[in-house]
């Protein structure tokens, strides 16, 4: 019996997206998309939440898919529909998060004419996509999509762009949705050599001073599991990234939590005084790595990878494992097991040490009679989501308030902190909540912002209130773009050029409140906990305006070009670069 | 830093030649040619590139190309183990009575006329790529007026011992 079902393109996509399981989508309609947004009307259990900016949109999905672990999907006309999605599209990129673009394109006659609203999407996107696809016949479109969720949600996991031509969405087809996809020169790795993982196990017993190095990639590949386990099972202290963060419970005794610019010095020394670095799902990104030359200079390296491009980069890798990491860390684990047979391991005084560095340096500030810091809102928060019974979901924007959020907040649950790392796209915290709230609907789901950041995306305040996304936003309001101005100060001769927004303008209680959300504003210590608790509790989405100290800056801190090792625990130290 | 042939195999796609070549410029990688053409079947090409390079930026290379999803092969070919080979049109500035001359020599040297004209001849020069060069040498004097290289294109020799001989990154 056939289930080839005839219908036009349009039903196609949203019969496609139903069969990849996507229950939201972000987006907003436009002229070359219009016959998709026209099929919605005709039905379909993919609920579309409708955002008020493309930028919004992608950054929802983006924040619905680091939320669920789903691929995120986000639907946009032609021309600037398709350019506002570029930021979010590069902002997948670099964090690898799976996200299926959906844009609209002019007419296939049109193509080429530069006809209204016409641009070149997946020439525009082409270096920060997985794989595009601009469809002109309509007979591809199954398997194109079929194809776009594969590749966006396999090997290591990111963004992909569908373009098709409005006529396209307006041919008849004979429907049926491949099961197989056809993809000769996409073979992500499935296995890991057990070879490698061997070596790994050897060097690991062998090493005085080992470290794991933890980041982004044990979250998308799920293996958090499994590196909890290597971790206790061999009693390994942890390093985790700032887009790992989660992966690893941040309260378990053997995680030391960040390393890099801005991490503690504990796990700055750690990292970088180790004699083994067990990288996970990392990248040896320069805000961690700081000089490369000079990091970790006395250890060998075993990279464990799904992407092969990535082991050996930035950092020769002694070690390579490439291969999923959920199976790599689990066959690791029993390898170890296995040779160690019952044997303490050798680096007991290496955990110690790590212990004294962290009682010796904790992340640390200085408070102020009268002065809200910063740090102590998101001590606040930290405290009031320990006292909540439902899941809370941190996202943030990019900045000093993004660094103490990475600094304070305490994420013991995979997923349970969205961020925008490799990109440090401002304005990303706001729409990824909402996106994240679609996602989890039972969870908090709180935006710690900067009032630089979230002036770039509170249009979406709007779609949060429509659509019935609750949210709370809570902007450390300091009146500057506060890690530009940090930079000023330090390196600039506090020339603070074009950084002071004020805190006034505009008021973030009455903006919140004409967008439907509620507003609440703070600027004592003493009301700082009522407050929040208020903004948790309004039932809505809320906003809550944190008038804190605008000299406040971010330590510890590894100024750039500077090595790891000699991060600053203060203002007062001498830059070393 | 030294000149690495590298041959891909491509799906034969709309805008997989564009991604390939994409890459290379944005991870700042310099392409001195690149000879694409189609193969033995029809929905896959060739790409033969010359790129300048350390080993290191070599193996980058490889296995970012690797990722691109069109791209189903990527082999280094090593000068003793690949036959390569180039097409070059050179149109060479002469008067009438040195014809002759330059004729006879670019017999010599293997160069077949395409084309004579009141004061210039072209010259059609297929080989491999230091005989190009050697032959480019040897007419410069006469004044060359343009002058055109396909690129090289290789293959592996199927007389190469083993399989180890080119270096193939595979994905695990």
């Amino acid at each position: 019996m056939s289930r080839r079902t005839k219908m036009l393109g349009s039903d196609a996509i949203l019969r496609a997206l139903e069969q990849e399981g996507v229950d939201v989508a972000f987006g907003i309609p436009g002229g070359a998309i219009l016959p998709t947004y026209d099929a919605m009307a005709r039905g379909t259990s993919v609920r579309h939440v409708l955002a008020r900016h493309e930028q919004g949109a992608g950054h929802m999905a983006e924040g619905y898919a680091r939320a669920s672990g789903r691929v995120g999907v986000a639907i946009a006309t032609s021309g600037p529909g398709a350019t506002n999605l570029v930021t979010p599209i590069a902002d997948a990129w670099m964090d690898s998060t799976p996200l299926v673009c959906i844009t609209g394109q002019v007419r296939s006659s049109l193509i080429g004419t530069d006809a209204f609203q016409e641009t070149d999407a997946t020439g525009i996107t082409m270096p920060i996509v997985k794989h595009s696809w601009l469809v002109q016949d309509v007979e591809e479109l199954p398997q194109v999509l079929k194809a776009a969720f594969h590749v966006a949600r396999t090997g290591r996991q990111g963004p992909v762009l569908v373009d098709v031509a409005k006529d396209v969405q307006e041919a008849e087809l004979e429907f049926e949705y491949p099961e197989e996809v056809d993809l000769p020169g996409w073979k992500p790795p499935r296995k890991v050599h057990p070879k490698q993982v061997r070596e790994a196990a050897q060097a690991i017993l062998a090493a005085q001073r080992p470290i794991v190095y933890a980041g982004g990639g044990v979250l998308n590949a799920d293996a958090c599991a499994e590196l909890l386990r290597l971790v206790e099972s061999a009693r390994l202290p942890a390093v985790v990234t700032l887009m790992g963060k989660g992966c690893l419970p941040d309260s378990h005794p053997l995680n030391y939590g960040p390393p890099g610019m801005h991490g503690s010095k504990y796990a700055n020394w750690a990292l970088n005084k180790s004699d083994l670095v067990i990288a996970v799902g990392t990248r040896f990104d320069d805000r961690v790595t700081g000089k490369v030359s000079a990091f970790a200079p006395g250890a060998q390296v075993i990279h464990f990878d799904i992407d092969a491009a990535e082991v050996g980069k930035i950092r020769h890798a002694d070690i390579p494992v490439v291969g999923p990491l959920s199976i790599a860390l689990a066959e690791l684990t029993g390898e170890l097991d296995r040779m160690r047979e019952g044997r303490a391991p050798v680096h007991e005084p290496w955990l110690r040490q790590v212990e004294d560095w962290r009682e010796q340096f904790p992340f640390r500030y200085t408070k102020v009679d009268g002065v809200l810091k910063p740090q102590t809102a998101v001590e606040a928060l930290r405290d009031l989501a320990a006292t909540r019974t439902e899941d809370v979901v941190w996202t943030t924007g990019v900045g000093q308030h993004q660094m103490w959020a990475m600094q304070y907040l305490v994420c013991d649950r995979p997923r349970s902190f969205i961020t925008s790392g490799g990109l440090g796209t401002m304005g990303y915290g706001l729409p990824a909540a909402v996106g994240a709230k679609a996602a989890r609907p039972d969870a908090t789901v709180v935006c710690v912002d900067g009032d630089g950041c979230f002036q770039m995306t509170c249009q979406e305040l709007a779609t949060a209130a429509l659509e019935r996304l609750p949210v709370v936003a809570v902007v450390l309001n300091n009146g500057w773009l506060g890690m530009v101005r940090q930079w000023q100060e330090m390196f600039y001769d506090e020339r603070f050029a074009q950084t002071h927004l004020t805190h006034a303008v505009p008021d973030y209680a009455q903006l919140a409140e004409a967008y439907g959300a509620a507003g609440f504003t703070v600027d004592s210590e003493e009301e700082l906990e009522s407050t929040l608790e208020a903004a948790f509790e309004a039932g809505r989405t809320a906003v809550v305006d944190v008038r804190c100290d605008p000299e406040e800056k971010c330590f510890p801190m590894v100024p750039a070009g500077a090595a790891a090792v000699d991060v600053m625990e203060s203002p007062d130290e001498e830059v070393r670069v | 830093m030294t000149t690495h042939t590298i041959s891909v195999r491509l799906e034969n796609k709309p805008g997989a030649l564009a991604r390939v070549s994409q890459l290379f410029s944005r991870r700042g990688y310099n392409i001195q040619s690149l000879a694409v053409g189609p193969t033995e079947r029809a929905d896959i090409s060739r790409l033969t590139l010359r790129v300048d390079c350390s080993e290191h930026s070599l193996e980058q290379i490889e296995k970012q190309m690797h990722k691109l999803v069109n791209v189903l092969r990527v082999t280094e070919l090593k000068p003793d183990e690949a036959i390569e080979r180039e097409l070059a049109l050179i149109t060479v500035s002469v008067p009438t009575d040195r014809r002759a001359d330059l004729v006879a020599l670019s017999q010599v040297a293997g160069a077949r006329v395409a084309d004579i004209g009141r004061d210039a001849i072209t010259f059609e020069f297929v080989g491999r790529p230091d005989q190009l060069e050697a032959f480019e040498e040897l007419i410069r004097p006469y004044g060359v007026r343009e002058l055109v290289r396909t690129g090289r294109v290789g293959l592996r020799r199927p007389s190469a011992s083993g399989r180890s001989g080119t270096q193939s990154v595979q994905q695990v």
